[in-house]
């Protein structure tokens, strides 16, 4: 099967303003993403992450390497939309994500765009609406709802374009506990369907339930395996200057005082189901 | 507390809370407010009651956190503690004075208590990060000598070095623009510092980075810290005392140890509560007999190291 | 003004496209209007209007309110500078005519007339609809190469984030009185510089958010009007083809009225 985002030897690199020097951003990465697998890309703020993330859908351009979405050039313009349409993109901030003051209709962008007619735009709205749980909420206007709901109406924007991929740039940054639950959920669901989900996040708790984490260092991939592989070593994460989830942490401390855990246990279920069987 | 929606458990009343801060040295609060109760639009079809009856008070020195989620009536709480709202009824003291008292009187207290809004480094505007800092300051109407020396103050607590105070602030990292924001109210030399979700959208090293510049002002200047956040892992590990706002009440208030005997109500009200108090209920929830009010890691391990008689098991 | 009052009345529920040529000709046939008898027929259409929109003549009134001393303006200036032979009296240079007073009278009703007709065009209909509608009347003008789809699609936007930038606004302002500034006294000139704390974060934050939605819009498949289609269609119902005759019809009527004199 092809990949549906291949990245090979991608370097890049930007010039700031009045500076003479490239600023290095991303420095060759390798990185294939099957379809239908949860993808989690963690790092610090400047680690590149973000960069990368415009990199999928050709919003930025390599400036060396290639990247190829379902076999497709990002750097040939002909294909953009095409590209654009396959991987849709959900980014932090939701206000700056909406075209319109009327929820049916900001979802409705995209396939607009992609000239749909009208009648199956109106088919894919609805539909989308009812996924994130807003179809009631289709005639309001965005800046009455809250930050959650707002994520969510913007997540519809894109799944009503139905794309084969959906990348999440640090989704849940801007929201309180109860629309990074519901933003989390959401993700969740898209996964069981069958989309692939790349989520760009800086928190650990969000990786736990992906099938894969890749860790990013300074433009580089340093970890890259099922999330239990790579917090099952507390040290080796510790020793990059990143920790590890509060359920990992516990097993471990509990570990070095004789204990012997699974240290996979990544999720709060998980963690208390581990302890369970050892200590009651 | 109003003990209404929590029959029987764990009971904390305020009184309690006040006499162990109060511990020999007789303190007088720095805030307090009797009844606070604020309506928005009020006699419009968009009446909206935001806190009601919120009796609080807080003393020099004391590390507080609010806690409450979006809506819950915290925001509009903290801008009532220095002038920003007038209350719809109730009063707000500092120390001892009704800070509506005078026109003038309601000014200076901004200096007196210092906000740090959300996402703060959006109000940054001047050329400098000097001239951004000195901006409380000079609206203090102090004399140039005098901002200086507290520009310097202020850029010691933020950590911020003599040639950042050169830059744009435009040109600073996200984690640094935040200090620089946090340092402009800092420089002001309020009694009483509250901050809004100082830490969000920072990632883990710059999140502590701001926690400490925090807790030097705080010893430094013996001020009572008000920090608002929905995480309750902050809260446990720094406040002294944690009260918590539900649909515009304060619901809860205690120790972290006593607000955490809550955690299952805590949980219910949309709140994050610490992976520990989370791990630690599903676990009494299995039925592993646990006591109540376990909230970080190592008081967890402990109990459960207890459990099985210290070391040693399979 | 531009404010929306949703409702569901006939006018409500017309299409925008009927609802802004509806106001271009009542506008050309005030403008036809020269007798008691045409501006008659023109306040008749106008109560007949608003009796059917079902909004409140309150509300048309409060909108004029910031308008009031334009309009007082335009009336004091037919009134005394009209040429007349029938002088009232005169003081200095101002001259009061019966001419004056019937000129002064005329234009005062046509302001108001036009105006209200505005506002009830913008109290009916979304602003959304009405750039919608806007973008539709002009698609001809594509030919000469004049950019109605960016035109709209910049309306419409500038109308989503209006709300967003009043809020914002709000949210630098209380910020920067947290840290002690001041925008309620001083003079003139001091209100004005109070004001820099608070315009230059917030154009800063603008300009971000203008670069982050370009990023959105384009990752979701944007690029410019071309082959685009819409989810809501247009359609002109049997209601909007009646309306557009009857505003015909009383156009034809005061230019009858006009070249007959009456």
């Amino acid at each position: 099967m092809t990949n549906i985002i291949e990245t090979q030897d991608l370097t890049y690199s930007y010039q700031p303003e009045e500076a003479e020097e490239q600023i290095p951003v991303l420095k060759g990465l390798n990185l294939a993403i099957k379809p239908g697998t949860f993808v989690a890309v963690l790092g610090h703020n400047g680690s590149g992450k973000s960069t990368l993330a415009k990199q999928f859908n050709g919003i930025l351009l390599p400036t060396g390497g290639k990247v190829y979405v379902d076999g497709r050039d990002t750097a040939d313009d002909r294909l953009l939309i095409e590209i654009r349409r396959r991987v849709g993109m959900v980014f932090q901030n939701p206000d700056n994500q909406m075209v319109s003051n009327i929820v049916e209709e900001d979802v409705a962008f995209a396939p607009e765009n992609l000239g749909y007619p009208s009648e199956e735009i109106r088919i894919r709205v609805d539909e989308a609406l009812r996924v994130v749980g807003m179809y009631e909420y289709r005639t309001h206007a965005p800046h009455l709802l809250s930050g959650g709901q707002k994520q969510r109406i913007a997540i519809a924007g894109v799944l009503a374009m139905a794309p084969q991929c959906v990348v999440f740039d640090e989704p849940t940054a801007m929201l309180d506990p109860k629309g990074r639950a519901a933003v989390m959920a959401i993700i969740e669901q898209m996964r069981q369907e069958g989309t692939t989900v790349v989520l760009i996040t800086p928190h650990m708790d969000e990786t736990g339930r992906a099938d894969r984490l890749v860790v990013i260092s300074e433009g580089v991939i340093v970890r890259d395996g099922t999330p239990q592989e790579i917090f099952r070593d507390v040290e080796g994460m510790r020793a990059l200057g990143l920790d590890v989830p509060e359920t990992t942490d516990l097993l471990y401390e509990l570990n070095r005082e004789g204990c012997n855990l699974n240290l996979g246990a990544l999720t709060v279920e998980e963690c208390a189901e581990e302890l369970f069987r050892a200590f009651a | 507390m109003r003990g209404g929606a929590f029959p029987g458990i764990c009971l904390i009343s305020a009184a309690g809370a006040d006499s162990e801060k109060r511990m020999g040295i007789p303190l007088e609060p720095i805030i307090t407010t009797k009844n606070l109760t604020h309506i928005y639009s009020r006699g419009t079809p968009f009446e909206h009651t935001a806190i009601q009856g919120v009796d609080f008070e807080a003393y020099p020195g004391e590390y507080l956190c609010v806690i409450g989620h979006t809506g819950s009536g915290k925001s509009t709480f903290i801008q009532h503690l220095n002038g920003l709202l007038k209350p719809t009824e109730g009063t707000v003291l500092f120390e001892g004075q009704d800070i509506h008292g005078s026109k003038a009187f309601t000014h200076s207290i901004r200096f007196q208590v210092g906000l740090v809004f959300q996402y703060p480094e959006y109000q940054l505007f001047e050329e400098t990060v000097r001239k951004d800092i000195a901006f409380g300051p000079r609206n203090m109407k102090l004399s140039p000598e005098e901002i200086e020396r507290r520009v310097q103050l202020a850029a010691q607590w933020a950590d911020l070095d003599e040639a950042l105070l050169e830059k744009s602030p435009f040109d600073l990292s996200g984690g640094q623009k935040r200090r620089v924001a946090i340092a402009g109210v800092m420089a002001m030399q309020p009694k009483v510092l509250i901050l809004d979700e100082p830490t969000a959208g920072l990632d883990p090293d710059s999140r502590a980075e701001v926690m400490a510049n925090i807790e030097r002002y705080r010893r430094t200047m013996n001020a009572c810290i008000i920090m608002v956040s929905h995480s309750m892992e902050d809260a446990a590990e720094n406040a002294d005392r944690i009260f918590v706002f539900h649909d515009s009440r304060l619901e809860l208030r205690g120790t972290p140890a006593e607000v955490f005997c809550h955690s299952r109500e805590l949980q219910d009200m949309g709140l994050a509560i610490p992976k520990a108090a989370q791990i630690a209920l599903r676990l009494r929830d299995m039925g592993m007999e646990l006591p109540e009010g376990l909230y970080t890691n190592e008081q967890l391990k402990r109990a459960l190291l207890q459990r099985k008689g210290g070391a040693g098991l399979a | 003004m531009g404010q929306y009052f949703p409702g569901d009345s006939v006018i409500h529920r017309m299409d925008p496209r009927t609802k802004i040529l509806g106001l271009v000709i009542y506008i050309v046939a005030l403008f036809t209007a020269k007798s008691y008898a045409s501006y008659g027929l023109m306040l008749l259409v106008l109560a007949l209007v608003i009796r059917l929109s079902t909004l409140r003549l309150k509300m048309l009134l409060k909108g004029m309110k910031p308008l009031l001393l334009v309009i007082i303006f335009t009336a004091f200036l037919n009134l005394f500078f009209t040429e007349g032979e029938h002088v009232v009296f005169q003081v200095w240079k101002l001259r009061l005519t019966i001419e004056g007073v019937r000129t002064a009278g005329f234009m005062l009703a046509r302001l108001v007339m036009l105006i209200m007709g505005s506002f009830l065009m913008t109290y009916t209909t979304p602003p959304m609809a009405l750039t919608d509608g806007m973008e539709r009347l002009l698609n001809p003008l594509k030919k000469i190469k004049f950019p109605v789809h960016e035109f709209a699609m910049m309306m419409s936007i500038a109308l989503r984030f209006i709300p967003t930038l009043v809020e914002e606004t709000d949210k630098i302002m209380s910020a920067q009185k947290a840290r002690g500034a001041d925008f309620e006294t001083g003079s003139l000139m001091q209100r004005g510089k109070a004001l820099i704390p608070v315009l230059v974060p917030l154009f800063i934050s603008a300009f971000r958010r203008a670069d982050e939605l370009a990023v959105a819009m384009e990752s979701r498949c944007y690029h410019g009007g071309q082959g685009r289609t819409r989810m809501n269609v247009l359609v002109m119902q049997r209601r909007d083809k009646l309306g557009l005759l009857f505003c015909l019809l009383v156009l034809a009527a005061t230019i009858a009225l006009a070249v007959f004199g009456l």
